[in-house]
């Protein structure tokens, strides 16, 4: 049995050897991209079916980003968008005969979590300043700074290991259950498989709004509008 | 026989790993599902925020079950001492 840990080589382009996941990958960006270029050419202010499907989803990651960090979410908006879309379709791009979703591998879920991470040190920084970044290190007390500097670490990590653990076991059980059993016995596992997908893409994106969130710190000097819309 | 000791005791070491490493988060998943659920019941126009909260709770929860995969996966095919 092939180790969910290793990758073959497909071809290499001058020193750099591309595999699977790297394509699988290419294809999902180059999809999303064109579906996004070719879905917002016309734009009007009277939706289309398509637009108002995606203003539909626009609006839920909306409120999303806006209950989980507690302000404007526009700043943040293309990020995590685009976390969760890239993820969501990656987890079900099994579907498609003969692709391993590129999540299922270690790699593509290090880069993931990697963008996370650079962007909470960069929201951090333009959010607090570099100063005010670095203190929140300090907080509640210097005691903490090892600590702090430790979570860093283990929850970038841990974000890589609980995609990658979630979609390698879904694709690990389809193919022991296909190799033991018939043609149409993991059919239930593989829709099982969906919904672990949208779980995780979901968590996924809304760990990075929080983590994130946090970084930025509270929008200094915004009081919640909700308030003020109330008094007359 | 001793050459053969090493996968016997790798296979054996991530089948204990993954059976007592799930017993802890599933026992736990279950507790906070239920007191969720004890929650909705009591409040249900609370459920978008309690859910949301719970399946943040249950991935940081499901986590530790991960790692256990993860190291049973390591001594089965990365294993150093193979």
């Amino acid at each position: 049995m092939d180790s969910p840990l290793s990758l073959d080589t497909l071809f290499h382009i001058g020193p750099v050897p591309i595999t699977a996941p790297v394509l699988v990958s290419w294809a999902i960006i180059i999809a999303l991209g064109l579906f996004s270029i070719l879905s917002t050419r016309h734009l009007s202010l009277l939706p289309g079916k398509t637009q108002t499907v995606l203003e539909l989803f626009v609006s839920t990651i909306d409120a999303q980003v806006r209950d989980t960090v507690n302000r404007d979410p526009a700043p943040y908006r293309p990020l995590i968008g685009t976390i969760f879309l890239f993820v969501l379709i990656a987890n079900c791009s099994a579907l498609v005969p003969g692709i391993e979703p590129p999540t299922a591998h270690l790699e593509t879920d290090a880069a993931l979590a990697l963008v996370v991470f650079a962007a909470t040190i960069a929201y951090g920084v333009s959010g607090r300043g570099l100063k005010g970044y670095l203190a929140t290190f300090a907080e509640p007390s210097w005691v903490m700074i090892p600590l702090n500097l430790v979570e860093q670490i283990t929850r970038t990590f841990s974000l890589v290991v609980r995609l990658f653990g979630n979609v390698m076991s879904g694709v690990f059980v389809v193919g022991i259950v296909l190799s033991l059993a018939g043609l149409f016995v993991p059919i239930p596992l593989m829709a099982l498989d969906l919904l672990t997908g949208a779980v995780q893409a979901y968590i996924f994106a809304v760990l990075a709004t929080v983590f994130i969130g946090a970084a930025a710190g509270e929008a200094p000097g915004e009081t919640p509008p909700s308030q003020e819309e109330k008094s007359p | 026989m001793t050459e053969n000791l090493i996968p016997i005791v790798s296979i054996l070491a991530a089948a204990l790993a993954v059976s007592f490493g799930a017993i802890g988060p599933a026992l736990a998943e279950g507790r906070a599902v239920a007191a969720a659920m004890d929650a909705i019941a009591r409040q249900p126009e609370a459920a978008g925020t309690l859910s949301r909260t719970l399946f943040v709770g249950l991935a940081m929860i499901e986590t530790m079950a991960i790692y256990t995969l993860v190291i049973a996966l390591l001594v089965l095919f990365a294993n150093p001492f193979v």
